[in-house]
């Protein structure tokens, strides 16, 4: 099975014989540099290799259709409850730019004491499952494959279940993982003892199977008031995860720090976050980082997340990221959506894009203020490291609430996150390994005595799973209604009888966005826009977000809803694509034949606007290619026009109608095809006319060569015009 | 919970003794502190195993995630996760001469482990 770019993926077949699939790669793949590269005229030094298939910023097309692949791993966050969904918009990431794709797990599963299996719906995530993470990277190999740079598939190994998750994730070729023993004590209340005991087991198996790790400290940057004045912790807890990492076995390259800018404007970005990124490159030059982009200010305004989220991306460019996570613009109001997953990435590929050789150009200036902030951070971070020791450790300062205070250490709050030793989830459940202690397989943590006359621990069981593979147990299915089998019969259906219905996050949904202004107040606004909702059949709609225009003259609503209303593939007619001539083909027979176009807006019509940009050179109009213009201006009778198309022997008249009273626009077509004919130039001369209410249908049907609707540029007519002199020719 | 401890910035003063220190020592100062504090806590690790990290040996050695979770189970009651699942699953295999994972599955059926060790 291998992909299409103009077939739909078919979940149906990815679920098949799942029971014998393996991945196809296992580990943390980077991409690969490529300084100096020529991309179209342009030379790129913070690139790297360019994909296979992919779909290129909208600008692209002025560039010769490049897309850049900045060097940084690119991060989107996907995980809708559904992963057969998800895999749909994997796909559409991957495309855009996305190699590290981030599944986050359904609400409640890190307090699940095992593991989850089959495919049950999730809530604010996906229930993490052999058979989820096996059917979704079966899916990715082909997806890399159709992109042509590999994908790096990652979710979370925390709870109470890390060591057999870790497992799961080695055994399937999952790349990077989140793992950080402070997250289940802060934020989990999982017991300390069982938390840490439990995070060298599993960081042992990501070693081994070279899982690329991120720790959990940007969410004190989430939790935090004041997101900024946690800074000196942050670094702290960086830095455990870190040092417990390598003590568990994990080379520093697979460590990532999760590292955020803490502000947002209107404060004063720049002196928070340039420094704090500074200090923390300084003190772990040795280790990766992945540069996330800030949640905690987010609320409904997308365009204002995207614009904090580009400066977020600034900082990094500044300074380093190996990865440049993406938080999608509607993060603040849902789960996201299709559309802002590819947002995000679009957004910070088109940051790094722009910024490339930024380094040659701007140098940080570490005598003056920077440098001075950027000590500070760090010895106050050492301050607060020197305090644990005194209180007697780590497990002592969590429990007198030194984590997560909200004060700017050493100051404190007193509002820190207490966790008591002999409290918490599973509090209790670690036990003393005894002198015969034996675990019979690898990458096993700690004390292990082996038997005698064994050398390797599953050289006694004839290989573990992570030596043979064969070995893994599956397990399908255990509930018989909550499944992907279930769930994907709509699906199925809906792709053979070609059904096309809006959706947003899952198969059908039907969710649309409407985007309204109302002149009034606010509390108005937003009562009138659901009342309007209605009106358009919008089922249960929501405002999602409102924006103040003025207190009393207006307010911008975006309100969400669902529909019913779908159509049939096979019952709307498409409009056949034209393929443009090239450049050269339509430049020399323009200059071989000399041609010569009349243009005018016709009756009594101002507007001047579109056919200026069909015929100017300047708007990418027709003389671009060599077309004589003659342009008379607006308001001009038909017979003008036609008189001027014989006096200069124009091989074409364009006619634009913009505006449409009474079906004027249809009467004036109507007049120069007759004009045309009395005059007895109607076969000499090419009649085209455009405008906003004009399709060819309707100008066809009025006696034109053609007619050109809203959307049309001057290829277009001059495409038109060439082929349609050159089949005379014939 | 949260920990009611108030304190003021008293930044100036406490940092005194790194007031002299260069950026290498300073960074330095930083790992070895977190080494300090990190030493013991990995020590607590060698030394010690849970439930999960015992389950995710038995799904090492190929038993699926149900049989796990019965097996370890009925041996953390028991009391004899200290020995390791797998040493006690090998245990029974050797005594019952069967395949080690019917050996686990005998647990599930109740076998008597007591006496293994």
């Amino acid at each position: 099975m291998d992909l299409k770019p103009d077939k739909k993926i078919d979940i149906a077949e990815i679920l098949k014989n799942l029971e014998n699939y393996r991945a196809k790669k296992r580990g943390w793949v980077w991409r690969k540099p490529k300084p100096g590269q020529k991309l179209s005229d342009h030379t790129f030094y913070d690139h790297s290799e360019s994909l296979k298939n992919s779909v290129p910023l909208p600008a692209a097309k002025y560039f010769d259709g490049i897309d850049p692949q900045p060097n940084p791993v690119i991060t989107t966050e996907i995980a809708s409850g559904r992963f057969e969904d998800d895999i749909r918009r994997m796909r559409m990431a991957a495309w855009h730019g996305a190699d590290h794709i981030m599944v986050i797990r359904t609400t409640g599963q890190s307090h699940i004491d095992g593991l989850i299996e089959g495919t049950p719906e999730g809530i604010g995530g996906v229930p993490i499952t052999r058979k989820q993470i096996r059917a979704t990277r079966k899916a990715l190999d082909l997806i890399e494959e159709e992109v042509g740079r590999p994908i790096n598939f990652h979710s979370y190994v925390s709870g109470v279940a890390g060591p057999e998750v870790a497992v799961v994730f080695a055994e399937e070729g999952i790349a990077g993982a989140h793992q950080d023993p402070q997250y289940n004590v802060l934020y989990r209340n999982v017991n300390m003892y069982r938390s840490f005991v439990d995070a060298a087991e599993a960081k042992k198996i990501m070693a081994d199977a070279n899982i690329f790790q991120i720790d959990g400290a940007h969410n004190a940057n989430a939790t935090a008031k004041k997101a900024w004045k946690v800074r000196p912790e942050l670094m702290v807890q960086h830095a455990i995860n870190c040092m417990y990492s390598l003590k568990s076995g994990m080379d520093s390259r697979n460590i990532g720090l999760s590292t955020v800018p803490p502000t947002a404007p209107p404060a004063p970005k720049l002196w928070y976050d340039l420094p704090y990124a500074v200090a923390l490159r300084d003190l772990f030059s040795d280790f990766k980082f992945r540069a996330q982009q800030n949640t905690r200010y987010v609320e409904s305004d997308t365009d204002e997340a995207q614009i904090t989220h580009a400066i977020d991306t600034l900082i990094s460019a500044l300074t380093s990221a190996d990865l440049q996570s993406t938080i999608t613009p509607d993060e603040g109001r849902n789960v996201p959506w299709h559309q802002n997953n590819i947002r995000s990435v679009d957004a910070t590929k088109q940051v790094f894009n722009a910024l490339d050789g930024l380094k040659q150009f701007v140098k940080l200036d570490m005598d003056g203020p920077l440098g001075e902030i950027v000590r500070e951070l760090k010895e106050r971070a050492v301050l607060f490291l020197e305090e644990i020791l005194e209180i007697g450790g780590y497990f002592n300062a969590v429990e007198k609430g030194y984590f997560v205070d909200s004060g700017y250490y050493p100051e404190r709050n007193g509002d820190g996150i207490v966790r008591e030793q002999n409290g918490g989830v599973a509090y209790g459940t670690i036990i003393e390994r005894k002198d015969d202690y034996f675990a019979p397989v690898c990458s096993h943590f700690g004390i292990n005595h082996l038997p005698e006359g064994i050398k390797k621990p599953c050289d006694a069981i004839d290989g573990c799973t992570l030596c043979k593979p064969e070995k893994i147990s599956f397990i399908d299915e255990l509930d018989p209604e909550d499944n992907v089998n279930n769930r994907i019969k709509s699906l199925v259906e809906d792709e053979k009888n070609g059904i096309i219905k809006p959706e947003v996050e899952w198969h059908g949904d039907g969710f649309v966005t409407v985007e309204m202004v109302l002149p009034t107040f606010e509390e108005a606004a937003e009562v009138a826009a659901l009342e309007i909702a209605k009106k358009m059949t919008l089922i249960d709609p929501q405002v999602i977000h409102k924006r103040v225009l003025h207190p009393a003259e207006g307010t911008m609503l975006l309100v969400k809803g669902r529909v019913e209303h779908y159509v049939k593939l096979s019952d709307i007619k498409i409009p056949e694509k034209v393929q443009h001539l090239s450049d050269e083909v339509i430049e020399k027979f323009v200059k071989e034949n000399d041609l010569k176009v009349v243009g005018a807006t016709l009756g009594e019509d101002e507007h001047s606007v579109g056919l200026q940009e069909i015929m100017d050179i300047k708007h990418g109009g027709i003389e671009k290619w060599g077309f004589k213009c003659y342009y008379l201006g607006t308001s001009v009778p038909v017979e003008k026009l036609v008189d001027a198309a014989i006096e200069v022997g124009a091989k074409a008249i364009l006619a634009s109608t913009i505006i449409t009273h009474g079906d004027v626009h249809r009467y004036n077509m109507k007049k120069l095809d007759q004009v045309c004919r009395e005059k007895g130039i109607r076969d000499k001369v090419l009649l085209i006319s455009g405008g906003t209410q004009v399709t060819n249908d309707v100008a066809i049907e009025c006696g034109m060569d053609a007619g050109f609707g809203r959307g049309t540029h001057g290829i277009d007519v001059a495409d038109f015009i060439v082929k349609k002199l050159m089949n005379k020719a014939k | 919970m949260k920990s009611g401890l108030e304190r003021k910035d008293d930044f100036q003063l406490r940092r005194a003794h790194l007031a002299n220190l260069s950026d290498e020592e300073l960074k330095k100062r930083f790992w070895e502190l977190t080494e300090k504090i990190v030493n013991p806590m990995i020590d607590l690790a060698k030394k010690y195993t849970s439930p999960s990290i015992e389950r995710s040996v038995l799904l090492r050695m190929g038993f699926n995630s149900i049989e796990a979770n019965k097996i370890v189970d009925i041996l953390y009651k028991k009391d004899l996760l200290g020995h390791g699942v797998g040493n006690v699953i090998l245990k029974i295999s050797k005594k019952e001469k069967i395949n080690y994972l019917d050996a686990g599955k005998k647990i599930i059926e109740g076998y008597p482990c007591e006496n293994l060790f």
